[in-house]
């Protein structure tokens, strides 16, 4: 067949065009990484604020990648995602106090969570996904509470005390000390991230699910069921959620349940910076957050630690209003 | 031969407004039918109908057996694969999950159906990697009937493939359904505004008016047609 | 829809119950009655501003920490009359209302939403680190203390004289653009409503409403005003009060108001789950199950009722 020259759409160019912003956002984190590298190597305070801001940084990604996966398909912010992280660990916290060992718990609660977010995505968000986005955002706010009072209800307020994964072990890598911990948090908190990636870039139920997200009318033309796959996809986001809270815990040292407040708002920030609409970003943007927020906690003596969720915000604004879209965000923020 | 779908009376409305009063039509297996008409005359609500994406009412019997409330994933699933206006086509991912997007129904190897597309379309190895969204507008629409054809479906929606397309283009695609036709036995029902196209290609057509079917029969006898050739082919 | 004042019967017989009704209940529940008003005056302009102009925000907590803090301070060191300081948190907040409003120009839908959030989450904790003059986590001592029957009078009368300002600026000029800008901005702008006015003009209102909300919350709380009683919680309780009033009614409000200011305390006594935490099972399921029966709030039901009463005859052409 011949190729006839047709005038190339503007999708073309914009395809360009993306390349080109991509770049100054790689040459941007590049340079990050250099500078952490850098600075790791000339102090040691710098290098543990780094590995631990890192560990940090995981759990903020995981949660944050669990909202923006609801958010891409459902365009929904699902406020009760930290609640549900919360609830799961206690559930973990209730398989070994039954006889678990820690690892069995924590891959039972990963199955649990799957099916708890399925769950709630057919009874409580089916129901209420056509009408209109803000009553469906209304309804993650009265799972919020809802899951909060249950769980207060169901194990108390007292903080409980879960054994540590990864235990208490403290490497020391030429005067740097390093937490096993903290190493532990990130592996899993990677692996499962990209286990997650390769669900979706190379399985058929993965290629369903981003059909489902970026075009639902196309995705039931060819046979996908849309609700099917958002039901998959909430259950794939409550199952990051559980490895956020199980991650989180050992950080805390005790159990309670204010456990995942403050790292669902970490999260809502790491997502912004990332670009709401980006998973990639969600990650990449939680693990600067983390970074950042221990550098700036450790050198800046004006950001003291009650002025850190403040600061995380006073960023998430910032970026916000220089460039919404966050760092791997596309979609413009007017639609017109 | 049998008629592999069937439409009796079939009504629909985009909320308040009814864009079908009653169509009827069939579309015996191993054909091509055309449904023309100008705008808003109902010709795209057609086809919607049938892959139930519309609301509607009436009879619409695929191989015997009516549709009923399946939804479009349903309809999909039964074996109808319909192309809608602007193709379709997820722009966001490469061309190869465009096509394994078409074959998303079919269990077991997929193999066979690849090979035969790129017999049609052997572009689409080179750019198997691309971006669906930075192709040019004849080879989205050419992507959209290779990921049809994938489905390996009995029977072919096709609307408007000639939208927006140079006429070499539009010629070409044509061919290729005609080949589908002839060389894989694909029914296919295309909804063209281009009616001279159209009626080259389809043996016979159902022209749609104000959402009723005003005209229909063997294309050769509709290119004599008085009004036909007046309102459509243009002399 | 623009706002309706409903019949001088309808009104007269609501203030007559207003009057009388502190007489009938106890110290407690007038102050509770008294929440119920303030919870009013808040979910009130958080509606002007969603429910009306279209502007998402989910920081009104915000808004009602100023107001209160400009009560608390103004009162402890410069012991002004409580009333006196009402109208100052209404200034001081359109102020801020339109600060905010300004760089929200240029957000919308959940950028918004998450931008006003953030708002929630910060502005409450900067008591924390100017805690000399904003007190710290210890919190603001005001020098006067109302009863409970003068804060039902004040909160009662400040939510009637609010709820005819909101009336008034609704159904004039200023409504109908906001309306306007809610529906389309494009079309709005294009008819000449200058965008940028009105938007942040909605966000003061807003604001200065939630600033007297803040104001009588501190008044409600015995003059103490503390970071943790502004927190995201109450951010996200006005704006579940304002989702289950129905975005764009006035009156929804009041359903609003009662929803929040109640619940809380009325699902402490189910006797199922009686304990404290049993009641935010309790709360969260109805918000829940509201949401699913009725997702345009209680507005949207009483408008489907509306509808069906002016149904036309059969046999008419429809």
């Amino acid at each position: 067949m011949e190729t006839v020259e047709t005038p190339q759409p503007t999708l073309a160019a914009r395809g360009r065009a993306l390349r080109g912003v991509l770049r100054p956002v790689s040459v941007v984190l590049v340079g990050a990484a250099v500078f952490l590298a850098v600075g790791s190597l000339q102090s040691e305070i710098f290098a543990q604020q780094t590995v631990a801001g890192l560990a940090q940084g995981a759990v903020y990604g995981s949660l944050a990648l669990a909202l923006v996966l609801i958010y891409r398909a459902t365009e929904v912010i699902n406020f009760a995602q930290g609640e549900l992280a919360m609830a799961t660990t206690y559930v973990a916290y209730q398989l070994i106090a039954w006889g678990l060992s820690y690892w069995e718990a924590f891959f039972a609660t990963l199955a649990i969570a799957f099916v708890l977010g399925v769950a709630i995505q057919l009874l409580v968000i089916r129901p209420v996904q056509h009408k209109s986005v803000i009553a469906v955002v209304i309804v993650t706010v009265g799972l919020f509470i809802l899951i909060d009072g249950l769980v207060t209800w169901k194990w108390g307020a007292d903080i409980k005390f879960m054994p540590a994964p990864f235990g208490q072990t403290v490497y020391h890598l030429g005067g740097v000390a390093i937490a096993r911990q903290d190493i532990g948090t990130l592996l899993v908190s990677i692996l499962s991230v990209i286990l997650l990636w390769l669900l979706f870039q190379f399985t058929k139920v993965g290629l369903g699910m981003r059909a489902a997200a970026l075009r639902p009318a196309a995705a039931a033309l060819v046979g996908v069921r849309v609700d099917r796959m958002l039901a998959v996809g909430w259950g794939l986001a409550a199952v990051l959620g559980a490895v956020a809270g199980l991650m989180t815990e050992p950080s805390q040292y005790v159990l309670q349940p204010t456990l995942m407040q403050p790292i669902l708002l970490y999260a809502f920030a790491a997502a912004v910076l990332g670009g709401l609409e980006s998973p990639a970003g969600a990650v990449v943007g939680g693990l600067v957050l983390g970074v950042f927020l221990n550098l700036v906690g450790q050198y800046v003596h004006a950001i003291t630690s009650e002025l850190r969720l403040p600061f995380a915000f006073a960023v998430l604004l910032v970026v916000l209003l220089i460039k919404p879209a966050g760092l791997f965000g596309r979609r413009t923020v007017r639609k017109v | 031969m049998s008629a592999l779908l069937e439409l009796r009376d079939v009504e629909a409305r985009y909320g308040p407004v009814q864009a079908l009063h009653g169509v009827s039509l069939s579309v015996d297996e191993g054909r091509i039918v055309a449904v023309l008409g100008a705008n808003g005359a109902g010709k795209t609500t057609t086809l919607r109908a049938i892959s139930n994406t519309v609301r509607r009412s009436g009879d619409v019997l695929f191989a015997g057996s009516p549709l009923g409330r399946r939804g479009p994933e349903g309809v999909a699933r039964l074996g109808i694969a319909h192309v809608p206006e602007g193709r379709g086509t997820f722009a966001e991912l490469t061309v190869w999950e465009n096509l394994r997007l078409g074959a998303y129904t079919r269990r077991g190897s997929i193999k066979p159906e690849l090979e035969r597309v790129l017999s049609y379309f052997p572009w689409i190895d080179d750019r198997r990697h691309q971006q669906a969204g930075t192709l040019s507008g004849g080879e989205q629409q050419m992507l959209a009937l290779a990921r049809a054809f994938v489905h390996r479906p009995r029977l072919l929606l096709l609307d408007e493939p000639s939208l927006g397309l140079a006429p070499v283009l539009v010629t070409e695609i044509f061919r290729i359904i005609r080949e589908l036709n002839e060389r894989e036995g694909l029914t296919v029902l295309v909804v063209e505004q281009n009616a001279h196209l159209a009626l080259q290609v389809a043996e016979e057509a159902y022209v749609l008016e104000v959402g009723r079917v005003a005209l229909s029969g063997p294309s050769v006898e509709l290119r004599e047609h008085e009004s036909v050739r007046r309102s459509y082919l243009g002399y | 829809m623009r706002p309706r004042l409903p019949a001088l019967g309808t009104i007269a017989a609501a203030a007559v119950v207003l009057a009388l009704l502190p007489f009938q209940l106890s110290g407690y529940h007038q102050a509770l009655a008294a929440q119920v008003g303030i919870y009013f005056v808040a979910i009130l302009g958080l509606n002007i501003l969603t429910g009306y102009s279209g502007q998402i925000s989910i920081g009104h907590g915000a808004f009602m920490a100023i107001g209160g803090y400009t009560t608390a301070i103004m009162s402890r060191d410069h012991h002004t009359n409580l009333i006196l300081t009402m109208l100052m948190a209404f200034g001081v907040c359109f102020v801020f209302g339109l600060l905010v409003g300004l760089p929200a120009l240029r957000l919308s839908g959940v950028y918004l939403a998450l931008a006003t959030f953030a708002l929630a989450v910060s502005v409450p904790q900067l008591p924390l680190k100017f805690s000399k003059f904003l007190g710290g986590s210890n919190g603001i001592q005001s020098h006067t203390v109302v009863s409970h029957q003068r804060l039902y009078a004040t909160a009662w009368a400040a939510a009637a004289l609010l709820f005819v300002l909101a009336w008034l600026i609704l159904r004039g000029r200023t409504g109908r653009a906001f309306r306007a800008i809610r529906d389309s901005e494009v079309a709005a702008s294009s008819s000449g409503v200058t965008l940028p006015v009105y938007k942040t003009l909605a966000f003061g209102i807003s604001a200065a409403f939630a600033g007297v909300a803040g104001s009588l919350y501190v008044m409600a709380t015995n003059g103490f005003a503390q970071p943790n009683e502004f927190g995201v919680i109450l951010s996200l309780q006005i704006l579940v009060g304002a989702a289950v009033a129905g975005l764009g009614s006035l009156w929804g409000v009041l359903v609003g108001a009662l929803f929040i200011g109640l619940l809380p305390t009325v699902s402490k006594d189910v006797p199922l789950v009686g304990s404290a935490h049993g009641q935010d099972v309790v709360f969260g399921l109805i918000v829940v199950l509201v949401m699913l029966l009725l997702p345009t709030g209680f507005a949207g039901f009483l408008a489907r009722g509306a509808r069906a009463r002016i149904r036309p005859q059969p046999g008419r052409a429809s």
